[in-house]
């Protein structure tokens, strides 16, 4: 890892308990997740941001339920409801709501994955949004539907082979932070897991502030996506390089901040792409992709803060 | 108590409010909100209540609707909504879910018909597909019996030997669009009715999984908790019923409702608002010297097993009609009421008033005819009202 590089930050002393933290992980030890997991590194983080906090998690249908384990056991160390798939938001809507009626500061936290999110939950999460319930909605985004073997989701990135898209999806993801901006939400965000004081401060501030917050979260899925499970931080690293996976934040859906500057490595997008097995059997145009990042980046420079200047066109390192 | 001009569904949001603010010294009210025909005028006046320490969730849709309910019944709200027709289909996923979380959330459903083709009049196929819900479910045949039954519904699902949803079942447009007198009581009768809910599996701040994985052998002991519970749920109503009487001062109907049997050779067995128009021709026959008497299975789930095989003790030929069909099997009232019959007996199943089809007098009359005529029953016949 080259420490030097503008999109490496210096890495939190570890992500195991602190003295400072809650006093039990959020994702105990005996959960099920794979190895590699991006979603089990993004429960330690969230569980840094807790600390103390009192919280309830709602959580669908999804790999972040069955990490769980079977009844009655259970690997979150903070209360869980599992609820149907497309029901997170709205859940947690009754949830909070009752909270608040008997004036609990009580913290509820939906813990979703992109299929719950993108797909099935889009009408119930967007509905809760308009409402700007007081939720903190986290999408762990492996861009699969993971927990039933590896299918496409509308996460999905263009050129992935999954188990029903045998010869690369051909078309590109969905914007989800777009889509949550347009809301006009207090807070949305991307979160890096290869940036962690980024991550957890997001989640720190997504978790207390008011209404209705987003995060997204790339989360590296070695199944699905054949990499290697050692790998994930440091594919997520290349992704927010290679400017292909944005780091930034919007708040109140306009104000948008960039949190992290890419290079925009070619280098870094053509290992991103050479290291999951996921992107070996389509015939992946690595210019079409750069040829999305580009338009995707002119449009956060447009609505960011930070004026034009910055470089979005091919790099080579 | 109050004399209100009221349709059955206003009485329904009434009833919601009055059950609503009884909690306000517990965990508060909640509900979640979606319109459908014939529903709608009851959110829309549940919205227009000021419930302290209550609040209304406006959703995008039936599956919400229920979600919402779900998460503060969870966190140990009363709660409530109401839907209809394919409104109860799009929940159906979550109707299942509070069923197993064992959430005593109250839902008032107005039968009517399932489409496309599109037709909003009322049977009462759309709450019986949620029959194995795992919900208790009442069909009712006036106004004030929907009021009554929300509110008794609160007491019923909320007592932890219970603990079960429950549905108040209403005909659309003959119950939930016609104005009736109806005897609202104040708030202060039903706080003495309805005790603060206390929901012993709430979640609060401890950690554990409501609603995760459960193995084989816990998935089969947790429905069967269910099935348990229904079983218990009679012998609580009977109380409720007494409980109800004391304070309210007027009856609560039984599980099911007897009309005119005492020495009945034939019965009339149906649900909802059929069973008034049963009970008129039943008067018209008893005056021509037949014996004829009728039940209304008001509970459906569970099913008065034991009542009604009392009931039927003795009767030689019975007419099941169900306002609901099947396909392939026929009606589902017929299909649950046969096998409690004695034996020997004949019984007769027959599929009427779908669609709204207007059950009238002379309809049941050529039931009663068909029922005495018969040398031999048959599987259910189609006996068209339209």
């Amino acid at each position: 890892m080259d420490r030097n590089c503008n999109t490496c930050e210096p890495l939190l002393g570890g992500t195991s308990q602190t003295s400072a933290d809650r006093a039990e992980p959020l994702l105990r030890a005996g959960n099920t997740n794979c190895g590699g997991c991006g979603m089990s590194i993004g429960l330690q983080f969230l569980s840094h941001a807790i600390a103390d906090t009192p919280v309830q998690m709602v959580i669908p249908a999804c790999c972040g339920i069955v990490t769980a384990g079977p009844y009655p056991y259970s690997a979150y160390g903070a209360p869980v409801v599992a609820a149907t798939f497309a029901s997170a938001a709205a859940v947690a809507s009754g949830l909070t709501a009752g909270a608040r009626l008997n004036g609990e500061a009580t913290r509820v936290i939906c813990w979703a994955g992109d299929g719950g999110t993108y797909d099935i939950g889009m009408a119930t999460l967007s509905a809760a949004a308009e409402r700007n319930e007081d939720i903190l909605y986290i999408c762990y985004d492996n861009e699969i539907y993971g927990n039933t073997g590896g299918q496409r989701s509308s996460a999905t990135p263009y050129g992935a082979t999954t188990t029903t898209t045998p010869l690369g999806k051909d078309v590109e993801k969905k914007d989800i932070l777009g889509i949550m901006a347009a809301h006009r939400v207090p807070y949305a965000a991307t979160i890096s897991l290869a940036h962690p004081e980024d991550a957890v401060r997001k989640l720190r501030h997504g978790l207390h502030a008011k209404g209705f917050r987003f995060l997204h979260m790339l989360a590296p899925c070695p199944t699905g996506w054949k990499s290697e499970p050692a790998e994930g931080v440091g594919l997520v690293r290349k992704a927010v390089q290679s400017g292909l996976y944005p780091v930034y934040e919007i708040f109140g859906g306009r104000d948008l901040t960039i949190d992290v500057e890419p290079d925009f490595s070619r280098d870094a997008l053509a290992q991103y792409f050479e290291a999951q097995g996921r992107f070996k059997a389509a015939d992946v145009d690595l210019d079409r992709v750069q040829r999305a990042i580009s338009e995707n980046w002119m449009e956060l420079r447009r609505r960011g803060r930070r004026p034009v200047t910055g470089k979005f066109e091919r790099v080579s390192v | 108590m109050t004399q209100e001009l009221l349709t059955a569904n206003h009485a329904s949001a009434l009833a919601a409010t009055l059950a609503g603010r009884a909690n306000r010294s517990a965990r508060g009210f909640g509900a979640g909100v979606y319109p459908i025909t014939p529903q709608t005028e009851c959110i829309e006046l549940l919205c227009k209540q000021d419930i302290e320490k209550g609040h209304v969730v406006r959703v995008e849709s039936e599956h919400s609707a229920m979600a919402v309910c779900i998460g503060f019944a969870i966190g140990g709200s009363r709660t409530f909504t109401a839907s209809s027709s394919n409104g109860l289909a799009y929940m159906a996923e979550n109707v299942f879910a509070a069923g197993f979380y064992r959430l005593p959330i109250v839902m008032m459903a107005v039968n009517r018909t399932l489409g496309p083709p599109w037709n909003i009049w009322v049977d009462h196929g759309d709450t019986l597909m949620l029959r194995d819900a795992g919900w208790i479910q009442f069909y009712c045949e006036d106004n004030q019996e929907v009021a009554d039954t929300i509110l008794a519904a609160y007491r019923l699902g909320e007592d932890a030997r219970v603990c079960l949803p429950v549905m108040v079942c209403q005909d659309a447009f003959v119950l939930s669009h016609t104005i009736a007198q109806t005897d609202m009581p104040e708030q202060a009768l039903v706080d003495k009715f309805l005790p603060p809910l206390d929901l012993k599996h709430r979640i609060s701040l401890q950690a554990r999984t409501v609603g995760g994985l459960d193995g084989a052998h816990e998935n089969e002991l947790h429905r069967w908790q269910q099935e348990t519970a229904m079983r218990g749920t009679e012998a609580v109503y009977a109380e409720v019923q007494t409980a109800f009487e004391e304070v309210f001062g007027r009856k609560l109907p039984d599980a099911v409702v007897p009309y005119r049997m005492d020495d009945a050779e034939f019965v009339i067995v149906s649900m909802g608002t059929t069973h008034s128009t049963v009970r008129h021709v039943i008067d018209a026959a008893r005056e021509r010297g037949v014996k004829v008497g009728a039940l209304r299975v008001r509970l459906f789930r569970p099913l008065p097993v034991q009542a009604l095989e009392t009931w039927l003790e003795g009767r030689t030929r019975i007419a099941v009609l169900d306002r609901d069909l099947c396909p392939g099997l026929g009606g589902i009232l017929w299909s649950e009421v046969r096998p409690l019959a004695p034996q020997g007996a004949l019984v007769q199943g027959y599929v009427m008033g779908l669609g709204g089809g207007d059950i009238r007098p002379a309809n049941i009359e050529k039931v009663l005819a068909d029922l005495l005529a018969r040398e031999k029953s048959e599987r259910p016949v189609l006996l068209e009202v339209g």
